[in-house]
């Protein structure tokens, strides 16, 4: 098939091409919408057992196999969901995607033209299938775990929540709506495990990955702080008191990059099991609002 | 764009043109022939094929930019094409026109000296292309009068060097069920040689070379063979009609016996074996197919019944040592394997990343996969991961220095099957993985490499894997990029970075050097942009 006839009129053709090229790359994103608004499958066991491979294939790499949420993807066997209640909201979600969020639209995720109709389907028919119908309430009192975050914990010494806190560790609004309670505890009890782990972007928790890095500056100054951003050769960093260092590593005396993390071990004698569940019941009010 | 701004934009353009030809008439020769594309490293200042000579060696003669004074390189121009996405583009130069791609099926020339465009062409796409892996582009061949590129709905399109128009498009598959081209072909005698993609989509896999001229096909090689040819037995059933093993990087051209090597990618479904017992040839081999006929002299098989999408398409680099004619690749698996290119006998396989998939070598040498590196449903870790030691990105040869330079990374995938049944055009993977938690922070590396021995002989630590290819240089440098956007310049024999210049775009593509009005000039994309170097 010949195609450049159609354009052949125009001698300089390709600078047209110039200010579409935008154009058409946009036109490329086609919003898919349901075929039908009810689900085919609904209670459909062996289209859910279809459903737990496509999950595994399109889905799992950020929420986990199982869907109890990974590294960033939250926990979908949480009968109340933060941006869905319905399959047929659940089936745009998945097609479209959310806006301001890291849920990419079907098929954008370079995989040609992703899932169909029938697929997604069979995905939330799986969801459905292992979602935990009567979820334990949070057993924390939300408000006690407020004072505590704000107060005799320290939390918001490094965290900030609506605004409020520090900046030297990752911000939390959102956490507790995308991470399971496990997870957070986790965090707090062991803050090194997942730096540890350094996962490549997709998996990251944070777009920034908090290693600590402690530099000796030409002049003998010792700092040691946070990464903001890091390449082969430049750190920029910040430290507990909020300064932010922005270096050449080849002017350095010395470099350690370290995945311990800054953030202390709150182990149960610094932070007893009952205070923890009130500040992850406080994480979750704030996140699932 | 208001109008105005593209009136004046034509006409600028359209005038630089008119003075740039009058400027290079005289030294520009009127085409590239198939003796020039031979003899490449005759005219050091231009870059004709995709590693920059046949050998695939993506070696610059050039010595003007040197270890005593990279560290003096500046950015000379830069070109933004407009495309989102990863920008894998290798460029050509030939007689001061740089030729590249772009995403999306973007094609250009530039004033190689200034970066300002000659011509832009964009093929139209249709809405429900099925590319793999981004809508990427690894670049053109240029023959004659023409560039060609494949195309993400599988086209193949020939393109005027002067103007961008059509000359002519020729429909090679249907993309409907998977197919495309992502590949930069290589042109050959009258032919252009081209490798398709669709390992994930069940897609049975073929190399065509077609007629320079006017597109007609001359011929085609499956990569997966059908009843009655060698190789069908090794499939099971009729798995062989969705058996993948796609070609999708740019092969390696031998005049000496007229063979051209390609090498070939996974059998599909990518991660699940079950229902294709047997070796699944030519799956992740590299084939030794006559130039003229297409007919495979031999093949040579890097990962027999592959679970873990290990394709083999890694650029094979001719190497000639110690009066042995050699092909060397640094393979997916993470092993460098060395072999005999006359005969496809394997000499040497060495690990040269994180491996724990084999550890075992069969009678021939070849690493034999362990059992219990098979992906179980409920998963568990093998090394490398699935996106491999190395993956696309161009390694280089320096024949100063006799070392090979790849980029690497150590990092360990969670395999785990997904039984799913084939339906055509849609995705065909079989399996899913996982970062593996067990295993340390990913790591990326420049990996200096002799392929006498198979030792490292240096390696440059990134702070993240990179995409990035790699080029070296008479003057005892190897380029590369880095994930962060930086571009470098290390010495060849050590490693130790002399310069580099940030970029602010990660790097997917693969460096060239070329040179203009007797000024060499090192050139790469990143981000969205093509960027051009040189000493002030």
């Amino acid at each position: 098939m010949f195609v450049g006839d159609k354009r052949a009129e125009c001698r300089w053709r390709g600078f047209l091409v110039v200010s579409i090229w935008t154009a058409m790359s946009m036109l490329f994103a086609i919003a898919g919408y349901p075929a039908d608004d009810r689900n085919p499958f609904a209670g459909d066991a062996k289209a859910a057992k279809a459903g737990e491979y496509e999950f595994r294939i399109n889905c799992a790499l950020c929420h986990g196999l199982g869907a109890r949420g990974g590294g960033r993807g939250p926990d979908l066997t949480r009968a109340q969901k933060k941006h869905v209640h319905s399959d047929e909201e659940m089936f745009q979600v998945i097609s479209n995607g959310i806006p301001g969020t890291v849920m990419p639209a079907n098929g954008t995720n370079g995989q040609g033209v992703g899932m169909t109709d029938d697929e997604i389907w069979q995905i939330i028919a799986y969801i459905r299938s292992v979602e935990v119908k009567s979820p334990a309430k949070p057993a924390g009192n939300a408000a006690h775990g407020k004072e505590l975050f704000y107060g005799d914990a320290n939390c918001s010494l490094c965290h900030m929540i609506e605004g409020k806190g520090g900046r030297l560790g990752p911000e939390l609004t959102g956490v507790g709506g995308s991470r399971t309670r496990e997870a957070i505890i986790d965090s707090v009890r062991n803050p090194s495990r997942r730096l540890a782990w350094g996962l490549t972007e997709p998996t990251k928790e944070f777009p920034q990955e908090y290693e600590t890095i402690t530099v000796v500056t030409a002049d003998g100054k010792e700092i040691k702080g946070v990464a903001l951003n890091e390449d082969n050769f430049t750190v920029q960093m910040m430290d507990s008191s909020e300064q932010i260092y922005l270096l050449e590593k080849d002017k350095l005396r010395s470099f350690t990059k370290s995945r311990e993390s800054m953030m202390p071990v709150y182990g149960s004698s610094l932070l007893s099991d009952k205070d923890l569940d009130d500040i992850v019941a406080y994480l979750t009010r704030v996140g699932t609002k | 764009m208001s109008r105005g701004f593209l009136s004046k934009q034509i006409f600028t353009t359209l005038s630089m043109s008119i003075l740039f030809c009058a400027l290079c008439a005289a030294s520009a020769r009127a085409q590239v022939t198939f003796a020039r594309l031979l003899n490449s490293g005759k005219e050091p200042q231009n870059w004709l094929t995709y590693s920059g000579d046949y050998s695939g060696r993506r070696f610059s003669p050039l010595d003007q930019v040197n270890s005593g004074n990279a560290h003096s390189l500046t950015a000379k121009w830069v070109f933004q094409t407009g495309a989102t996405g990863k920008l894998e583009t290798t460029p050509l130069v030939a007689d001061g026109i740089l030729y590249a791609s772009a995403q999306d099926d973007r094609a250009f020339a530039l004033d190689a000296r200034t970066g300002r465009p000659i011509w832009l062409y964009q093929h139209q796409l249709p809405g429900d292309i099925r590319p793999c892996c981004g809508r990427v582009n690894r670049g053109l061949a240029i023959l004659g009068d023409k560039v060609f590129f494949g195309t993400l709905d599988a086209h193949v399109i020939a393109l005027d060097t002067k103007t961008g128009n059509v000359i002519w498009d020729v429909v090679a598959a249907d993309y409907r069920v998977g197919y495309s081209f992502t590949v930069a072909p290589l042109a050959v005698k009258n032919l252009v040689v081209i490798g398709v993609s669709g390992g994930e989509y069940g897609v049975r896999g073929f190399i065509d070379a077609y007629d320079a001229a006017t597109g007609a096909r001359k011929w085609r090689l499956n990569t997966v063979p059908g009843p009655g040819e060698p190789g069908n037995e090794t499939w099971e059933g009729d798995s062989w009609k969705v058996g993948g093993a796609p070609a999708w990087n740019t092969g390696t051209y031998d005049a000496a016996t007229n063979q051209i090597f390609w090498p070939t990618g996974n059998p599909a479904p990518s991660n699940r074996g079950a229902g294709r017992a047997g070796d699944n040839l030519y799956s992740n081999s590299l084939l030794a197919l006559d130039a003229d006929t297409g007919k495979m002299n031999w093949y040579f098989q890097f990962t027999k019944h592959d679970e873990h999408d290990w394709d083999a398409t890694q650029v094979p680099v001719m190497i000639d040592s110690g009066g042995k004619h050699l092909i060397a690749q640094a393979n997916r698996n993470g092993f460098f394997y060395v072999l005999d290119r006359t005969t496809g006998k394997l000499i040497s396989a060495t690990a040269y990343g994180k491996t724990t998939w084999s550890d075992t070598m069969d009678a021939e040498g070849r690493p034999v996969a362990k059992k219990e590196a098979s992906p179980t449903l409920e998963g568990h870790t093998v090394c490398p991961g699935a996106l491999g030691t190395t993956n696309f990105m161009a390694p280089a040869y320096d024949p100063q220095t006799a070392l090979f330079y790849v980029t690497s990374r150590d990092q360990c995938d969670i395999f785990s099957t997904a039984p799913q049944p084939y339906e055509a055009g849609h995705a065909y993977y079989g399996s899913a993985y996982f970062p593996s938690d067990e295993a340390e922070p990913y790591r990326g590396f420049l990996k200096a490499i002799d392929p006498a021995n198979g030792q490292i002989k240096w390696t440059f630590e990134h702070i993240s894997p990179t995409w990035s290819g790699v080029l070296s240089t008479a003057g005892g440098l190897v380029f590369t990029g880095d994930a962060e956007g930086n571009f470098i310049a290390l010495d060849a024999a050590t490693g130790k970075p002399l310069w580099h210049f940030q970029m602010g775009g990660a790097v997917y593509a693969a460096p060239i050097a070329f040179a203009a009005d007797g000024k060499e000039y090192i050139a790469i994309a990143a981000g969205s942009a093509v960027y051009a170097f040189a000493l002030p």
